[in-house]
């Protein structure tokens, strides 16, 4: 389909909810209040790695306005303390993720046991924040602390202390050996791809926790409705997970509580999880008194959710023209003190790097460890970015050592439309598979129905100006060292939901005047999702964005949706409401049909009018509506959902051009260009708005976010004072360039854009570091301190 | 205790206790533009106009605005008006989850009132104490650009 003949799709519109965002209207958690709303406060372990011997609330429950405290000791099956009110002790995940979650079930309410610093030891509820802060620091607790874990090889090793050796939590892979999860799937034969190299070449490669960093704070407001309903508002992408994990964990059923996501401040993954709602819900149940629970933004930072911190050795067998004949890469990754997305996104670390390169001898292992760490949850790029920074270095390794140029050598490996991913079925996002090599004869692999990479390299390289760069900061650096001068690149992929997985739908409700009232269940949390399915949907109608009121994401009101996470909403979500808005479509051309006297087949619905192309007949949108509610009696209105068997990978190219001062150390992106396939561009500046905040993310990853643990496990940063994010004049100027392709299977040819983007900075910045320097850098961030050290001068 | 000031040009008083942060006063009043997002003065989304001069309204007591004169978000245009500013940033995708828009707005407003021709380097040095994790800044500084146009009359 041409996108010439669209209307409103690829189109520049405003937000649906852009006016009431640049005016301050009250529409984000914390803006909300309930009459009688009691202050929740968190009381977080001050051990990495503890037990609670005793625990006394009498003085904190003695502090006039507090209303109630909920320790471990109000959770079942602790030895029968029986402390009013019990709930059941039941093990649970916080992972956002359909069911059966694929995370281990390792968290309880509240449990004798804390694994991190951070870790839920107690809650308060009280008329003030500050008398629930307050009562926090009088509550007297004795613990037994014990030995820290603090590296996966540390986990790992003989003797080390059991993290999760309680009896009642569920599919670990191996508790007794602080194992997580793990995969090892190999397709055909690395070993005899490696025997037949010209070249074989190892590196090892790793990344840090980095940590969401989101400006609006996580937080939750509970309350029971007049029906004696648990209601909730919450800072989260995923409002029917929460709804169904809150009914699992406090023993309702899921018809008895209602989950409400308002206007989120940004979520990138933090917010895939529940977070503050399971204790802000206990609370609600506890008083019967409604509760809001605001983390402040140190516990944020320290006790919500981060990146997974993880080691890579990637190892390549390559002939001397640039073919690859055995691709492996082998990741140690640190999960933290829980294990929610740890068997899933350690699996896209493979999958969605390997698979973008030609290569028909592939192995991805992984293994997962818990640590007494910060616990790592989903974050956008969801591993997929880790193995970018690892593989994308290791691909450019390759090219030094076989004298080809990076650009050239990603051109001649990497996939092409109408190849097929082998890899993908075996490993993708679960583990179905017991471990082993995968014989491809006997599966399908998933077609590649849309790439536009090598035209994303291309562009991109002309973009940056890769040729000329390359040449003259050779020379520059020769004769100024002072500050070198370097330019790389990388590619990347991800993919477009979880196949098979995840699940959409949407109902389009026609009103009289040909107005639209379109219900989601899908979470827009800041990522103008809401506007681009209502482009969908007032495309397939002939009407504008404004006359399409939608409503998202309630789990009273809207119908089901998996929520915002894997890059789902513009393909899935879109895919739901582009066929319900289709069905809506069909049954107003057959009643204008009857009405014109013309067959439907022959009328075209565009700019509010339904036109014959046989004739000079028409009628309006909104004379047929009146009719079908008024005359024939009948509501237009169809509901659909979407699941897609398949989840197309955008593709992209990323260049960084870098400056470095050797006096400091001191790294400046000076020019960004991101090359970009996400099939068909829906709203194009809202579009490049997510890769200017994903690179922006990238670059912190690459050059200072990090979060450092003492000895003891305790974390160092505080606030965004030492935990330093991008700011507005630290960032380069950003290009970016959308090769648009078009993917069949997506609504309008769409494929997703929101995670890609930020795989690619690290790598383009670690490359272009190489070449400035003349030395590679293996560990990120590449702090001053690093660098010079690189340059011998520390 | 009783606080009198001028907000957003209206002349206000408000009951107050002595340790009320002026960005707790504001949101308890219903000025959700004002947002807090650390409390530590970091990240800007506290950001109101002090006379005029953008300031970080949770690093202040509401007492210190006594007989001061402050400008929130929803001050910078009539009801059911947009500022050219606001208008800027909607027609050039600066707003995604909006939580550091306020902040961005009265920065940019303030820039611009004293300076009516920024350049994109002065614009950026404006707005770095406004985080955002969303946008990257681009197209925030391609609208406070385009703004500035505007509001010199040029097309």
């Amino acid at each position: 389909m041409s996108r010439k003949y669209f209307h409103v799709v690829g189109k520049d519109i405003w937000k649906v909810d852009g006016r009431e965002l640049v005016t301050g209207a009250s529409v984000f958690t914390d803006d909300f209040s309930k009459p009688g709303m009691l202050f929740g406060k968190i009381l977080g372990s001050p051990h990495a790695h503890a037990l609670i011997r005793s625990i006394d609330t009498s003085r904190a429950e003695a502090l006039p306005g507090v209303k109630m405290v909920l320790t471990h000791e109000n959770v079942g099956g602790d030895g029968g303390r029986g402390r009013s009110p019990q709930f059941d002790r039941v093990a649970y995940t916080r992972a956002g993720q359909d069911y059966p979650e694929p995370s281990p079930l390792d968290y309880f309410l509240f449990d004798r046991k804390l694994r991190f610093h951070g870790d839920r030891v107690a809650a308060v509820a009280a008329e003030t924040e500050e008398i629930a802060t307050e009562a926090l620091s009088l509550i007297d607790v004795k613990y037994d602390v014990q030995k820290p874990v603090l590296t996966p090889r540390d986990a790992f090793a003989e003797g080390a202390p059991v993290i999760h050796d309680e009896e009642d939590s569920k599919n670990i892979e191996d508790g007794g050996k602080n194992l997580c999860a793990s995969v090892d799937v190999y397709l055909r034969d690395v070993e005899k791809g490696f025997e037949e190299a010209d070249h074989v070449l190892e590196g090892t490669y790793t990344m840090q926790r980095v940590q969401h960093a989101q400006l609006e704070l996580h937080a939750a407001i509970t309350w029971l409705d007049q029906d004696r309903r648990l209601n909730v508002i919450c800072t989260t992408q995923v409002p029917f997970h929460i709804r169904r994990q809150l009914a699992q964990v406090l023993g309702l059923s899921v018809g008895r509580i209602r989950v409400i996501k308002p206007r989120i401040g940004g979520g990138f993954g933090g917010k895939q999880e529940m977070i503050v709602e399971d204790v802000c819900s206990a609370l609600t149940l506890a008083t019967g008194r409604p509760v809001r629970i605001e983390m402040d933004r140190r516990e944020d930072l320290v006790a919500a959710r981060c990146r997974h911190a993880m080691e890579i050795t990637c190892k390549t067998g390559s002939m001397k023209d640039g073919a690859f004949t055995a691709m492996e890469m082998i990741a140690l990754v640190d999960a933290g003190a829980y294990g929610s997305h740890s068997p899933t996104v350690p699996t896209n670390t493979g999958n969605k790097n390997l698979t973008r390169y030609r290569c028909a001898n592939m192995r991805y292992k992984f293994e997962a460890a818990y640590t007494t760490l910060f616990p790592t949850g989903a974050m956008r790029g969801y591993g997929a970015c880790q193995g970018s920074f690892a593989l994308e270095c290791h691909v450019d390794e390759v090219a030094e050592k076989l004298g080809i140029d990076p650009v050239e050598l990603r051109l001649g490996t990497t996939v092409r439309e109408g190849d097929v991913d082998e890899l993908s079925p075996h490993i993708y996002e679960v583990k179905t598979e017991p471990a082993g090599p995968v014989d491809p004869g006997e599966e399908t692999g998933w077609p590649i129905d849309s790439c536009g990479l090598e035209e994303c390299i291309v562009k991109g390289a002309e973009a940056i100006g890769w040729k000329e760069k390359r040449k003259a900061y050779d020379e520059q650096n020769a004769s100024n060292p002072e500050i070198l001068k370097g330019v790389g690149m990388c590619c990347l992929s991800q993919g477009s939901g979880v196949a098979g997985i995840d699940t959409a739908n949407a109902t389009v409700k026609m009103n009289e005047d040909g107005s639209v009232s379109l219900f989601i269940g899908a979470a827009d949390v800041g990522t103008g999702g809401d506007t681009v399915i209502a482009q969908m949907v007032a495309e397939t109608l002939g009407i504008e964005v404004p006359d399409v009121t939608v409503y998202a994401a309630d789990t009273d009101i809207t119908p089901f949706d998996s929520g915002a996470y894997a890059s789902s909403t513009t393909y899935v979500s879109g895919g739901a409401a582009l066929r319900a808005a289709e069905e809506v479509h069909d049954d107003l051309l057959a009643i204008a049909s009857e009405l014109l006297g013309e067959p439907a087949g022959s009328l075209e619905l565009k700019e509010r009018m339904i036109r014959s192309s046989r004739s000079d007949k028409e009628i309006s949108l909104r004379d047929v509506a009146m009719h079908s509610l008024y005359k024939k009696k009948e509501q237009i209105s169809h509901t659909a959902g979407f699941v897609s068997p398949v989840s197309p990978p955008p593709f992209g190219a990323q260049f960084a051009d870098i400056e470095v001062d050797t006096g400091t150390g001191h790294v400046r992106v000076v020019e960004f260009v991101s090359a970009i396939d996400s099939g068909t561009i829906i709203s194009p500046k809202l579009a490049e708005g997510q890769v200017h905040g994903a690179v922006s993310m990238g670059i912190g990853y690459a050059l200072f976010e990090e979060m450092p643990v003492d000895n003891e496990g305790m974390q160092q940063v505080g606030g965004f004072y030492d935990y330093k994010i991008a700011k507005a004049d630290g960032m380069p100027n950003m290009k970016t360039i959308f090769v648009e392709t078009y993917e069949p299977s997506g609504p309008f040819g769409v494929k997703a854009v929101a995670e890609l983007p930020t795989n690619g900075p690290a790598p383009a910045i670690g490359n272009a570091l190489k070449h400035a320097l003349g030395v590679r850098l293996y560990h990120m961030p590449f702090t001053p301190e690093k660098i010079l050290r690189a340059l011998g001068r520390m | 205790m009783k606080l009198k000031l001028t907000l957003n040009g209206e002349p206000k008083t408000f009951e107050i206790e002595p340790g009320d942060r002026l960005s707790d006063l504001l949101r308890r009043e219903g000025f959700h533009g004002v947002k807090v997002g650390c409390s530590t003065g970091d990240c800007g989304t506290c950001t109101i106009l002090l006379n005029g001069l953008p300031v970080l309204s949770c690093l202040m007591l509401a007492a210190q605005a006594a007989g001061e004169s402050i400008t929130t978000v929803e001050g910078l245009a009539p009801q059911d008006e947009l500022h050219p500013l606001q208008i800027a940033f909607l027609d050039e995708g600066a707003v995604q989850c909006g939580f550091c828009t306020p902040g961005m707005l009265l920065s940019s407003f303030a820039l611009l009132e004293e300076n009516d021709s920024p350049s994109d380097s002065e614009i950026r040095e404006s707005l770095s104490g406004n985080l955002c994790r969303c946008t990257g800044y681009e197209n925030p500084v391609r609208a406070v650009r385009n703004a500035a146009r505007k509001m010199r009359g040029e097309s």
